[in-house]
């Protein structure tokens, strides 16, 4: 028999925190809210929220999140990992928010301002996203499932296997990435009724 | 490709959930977490809560009727993001970034701000720097006055020398991230949207646009939404008249081919 998932959000003061935690709570995990080492050795899956400005997160997420055991249960043990909106873009290289400033790197590419075609900025609202590459943490969503995005800026990546889902706002842009054990999303699966919830499950019968 | 956003806007007084009309007319509908269940999970897209009260203390403190429907907001926030996974917007009473980081602390996504930046605009740029412009939603109520549609600021109670257009700009300006376009006049009028109003605005600014005000009937979504470029919808009375109300407006938009989420693919777990 499987054990329950063990999920840990980390909290760097920038993520809405309370959503993501409102909605794992009612799912069948153990929810924890803590950037402590001893809480991110004992999480089977990591989630990264997000709200917010690029180089402000990445500040945070310096000051706040003990990196090396962060990088240590994500890039060594190999656990489920999941970046949501700007907790997805950080993993880039760089991003090109208000300045230039350096991400975690774990996935190639940088984030940019989306170019809209004169289409409103923020893109806000419900889209669909087209699925490019298959991934557990999809499955069930059928071809096109609608999310909720707030974002000004998107990846881009000329590395064609991470992008497992992108959107169409003016540009097509990685709605989507997995690589191995990392997942990120540029949308907020947590404000994303059932969709959301969905995505949720998927990633915590990841392993 | 992008929907567009059919919005149910919640109007909180004194901790009841009210009817409005004209911004001075108050009808009680009762309890507000149990409104959230009905309308919230049957294909909305977001939900927006406005606290229209007058008096500063409200709570169960002040209750004597002894009621316990009566809610302070912050309770109905932490209440509705536990029910309900989608957007939230909450506004009325908001004078400080404390009173917008208590906000989204307790489970709100974005916050709508209306009066305290028509008194001090440098508001929003210290909101927008602190919380990001994409929680940041400036309210603009407009009334004609003296035949031009004139900002309104006091809930609706007193014009400035703001034009809505010249407003919705500064506000962009400043770095909000939405303008939710509020009607006086068409407030509880059910004669439909200010079409005039609203292509107006939308065409004055790149941020979106959230129209409100005057939906009497569902064919007033689709007029506002096929003649102007809004980028949502809102309403309050008109969702409390029929059980199942958004579906049933969503599902009249996605019939009518408007570029909305299927609300057959939304219904309740």
């Amino acid at each position: 028999m499987m054990t329950k998932a063990r999920v840990c959000i980390l909290d760097y003061g920038c993520g809405n925190v309370k959503s993501v935690y409102n909605l794992v709570s009612t799912l069948d995990a153990e929810v924890t809210v803590s950037n402590a080492p001893q809480a991110i050795a004992d999480a089977s899956h990591l989630v990264l929220p997000g709200v917010g400005a690029f180089g402000r997160s990445m500040d945070r997420i310096r000051e706040l999140l003990p990196m090396a055991d962060l990088q240590s249960a994500v890039q060594r043990q190999g656990k489920p990992f999941l970046g949501i909106c700007v907790g997805m873009q950080v993993l880039a290289v760089t991003g090109r928010e208000f300045g230039e400033h350096p991400g975690l790197g774990w996935v190639p590419g940088e984030v940019r301002q989306l170019e809209t075609a004169g289409m409103p900025l923020p893109h806000v609202g419900w889209n669909n996203i087209r699925i490019e590459s298959p991934t557990p943490l999809l499955e069930g969503l059928g071809e096109s499932p609608d999310f909720y995005f707030v974002h000004s800026f998107a990846l881009r990546t000329d590395a064609p296997g991470l992008i497992a889902a992108t959107a169409e706002y003016g540009q097509r842009f990685p709605a989507v990435i997995a690589q191995g054990n990392l997942y990120g999303v540029q949308f907020h699966p947590e404000k994303s009724q059932r969709p959301g919830i969905r995505l949720f499950k998927n990633f915590l019968a990841l392993s | 490709m992008k929907k567009r956003r059919l919005i149910p806007v919640l109007l909180l007084k004194d901790g009841w959930l009210v009817q409005s009309k004209g911004f001075n007319r108050y009808q009680n509908l009762g309890n507000p977490i149990t409104a959230v269940k009905r309308l919230s999970e049957w294909a909305s897209d977001e939900l927006i809560y406005l606290d229209i009260s007058r008096r500063d203390e409200y709570d169960l403190r002040r209750d004597d009727l002894n009621h316990p429907n009566r809610r302070n907001i912050l309770n109905i926030i932490e209440d509705v993001s536990k029910e309900t996974f989608m957007p939230i917007t909450v506004g009325g009473r908001i004078r400080s970034l404390k009173d917008i980081e208590v906000r989204l602390s307790k489970g709100a996504d974005k916050v709508a701000i209306n009066t305290k930046p028509l008194e001090d605009p440098r508001f929003i740029s210290e909101a927008a720097k602190e919380f990001g412009s994409q929680c940041l939603v400036v309210s603009i109520d407009v009334k004609t006055v003296n035949g031009r549609p004139t900002v309104m600021t006091d809930g609706g109670r007193s014009p400035t020398e703001h034009a809505p257009t010249g407003w919705a700009r500064t506000a962009q300006e400043s770095g909000a991230g939405e303008i939710f376009l509020n009607s006086v006049d068409r407030d509880g009028a059910k004669t439909g949207y200010d079409l005039i109003l609203v292509d107006e605005v939308v065409k004055a600014v790149k941020i979106p646009v959230i129209a409100c005000g005057g939906a009497g009937e569902w064919k007033h979504f689709g007029e506002v939404l096929s003649q102007t470029a809004v980028d949502a919808v809102a309403a309050a009375n008109i969702f409390h008249y029929v059980d199942q109300s958004v579906y049933l407006a969503k599902k009249y938009l996605f019939e009518h081919k408007f570029d909305v989420r299927n609300p057959d693919l939304l219904v309740l777990r």
